[in-house]
């Protein structure tokens, strides 16, 4: 039944340890088959950034992320949900994001966790600032247009 | 009634503050409204609000359009476009 799946959400400083996340969805379990996990990591643009400043709406960030992971719930017959979104200062090689999308089956698993990612990225109220290696002052990081077509191109249903 | 306003991102550090409450005027009834009301406040506000079409809006923690009403606001957001994943 898919309306009993709970996502788990969370917007936190600290890190998130990717294995006993998945671990937490499948323990104790038999009837999951497929679990895909989408971690996205800070990068250092080839030495040039220090670190990523992550501001976020408290608040909104949570009921943004809920209202997505709900939809996906919706959409996909998914058997858990973990959607993890950190904030504050990331330095290269950290944890950004983690989404971790249980099924039945691998089609569903994918496809969620890709909605879950093109989703967060033009709809989750969080905003990335540059900090360079070089002490000179970073600026923010500019939307891109391919994420919001991205997000767009999940309006039109799934064929199955 | 006062509503507070929240900024986030550039919008905040071009408008020097991370929120305020506002009186908002008599006349003030759409997001459109507000951020040209906003804009006519003082530099800080021109320099943040420079190109309205591309401020985003979220009200009471939902994000809406530039056309939404904002009787009954408690808290309207102001930010860039979003960056986060």
């Amino acid at each position: 039944m898919p309306g009993a799946v709970r996502p788990t959400v969370r917007i936190e400083a600290q890190d998130f340890d990717v294995a006993a996340e998945i671990a937490g969805l499948t323990k104790g379990r038999a009837d999951i088959g497929a679990v895909v996990t989408f971690s996205g990591l800070c990068r250092d643009e080839q030495g040039a950034l220090s670190a990523l400043e992550l501001e976020h709406y408290p608040g909104m960030a949570e009921a943004e992320i809920g209202r997505i992971a709900a939809e996906a719930i919706e959409r996909w017959p998914l058997q858990g949900l973990t959607v993890i979104h950190r904030h504050g200062r990331i330095a290269p090689g950290e944890n950004i994001v983690l989404v971790v999308a249980a099924s039945a089956h691998r089609h569903a698993a994918f496809e969620a966790a890709n909605f879950l990612m093109d989703y967060l990225k033009s709809r989750a109220p969080f905003w990335k600032k540059e900090h360079h290696a070089d002490g000179s002052e970073g600026g923010w990081v500019e939307a891109k247009e391919a994420d919001d077509e991205a997000a767009s191109r999940w309006t039109t249903k799934p064929a199955d | 009634m006062a509503t507070k306003l929240i900024y986030f991102a550039w919008v905040r550090e071009r408008i020097g503050k991370p929120e305020e409450d506002v009186e908002l005027p008599a006349g003030i009834e759409t997001v459109a409204d507000l951020l040209r009301w906003l804009k006519s406040r003082g530099e800080e506000y021109e320099n943040a609000l420079q190109f309205p079409d591309v401020i985003r809006v979220a009200i009471n923690q939902e994000q809406v359009g530039h056309r939404e009403k904002i009787a009954g606001a408690r808290e309207i957001a102001l930010f860039p476009p979003m960056t986060g994943g």
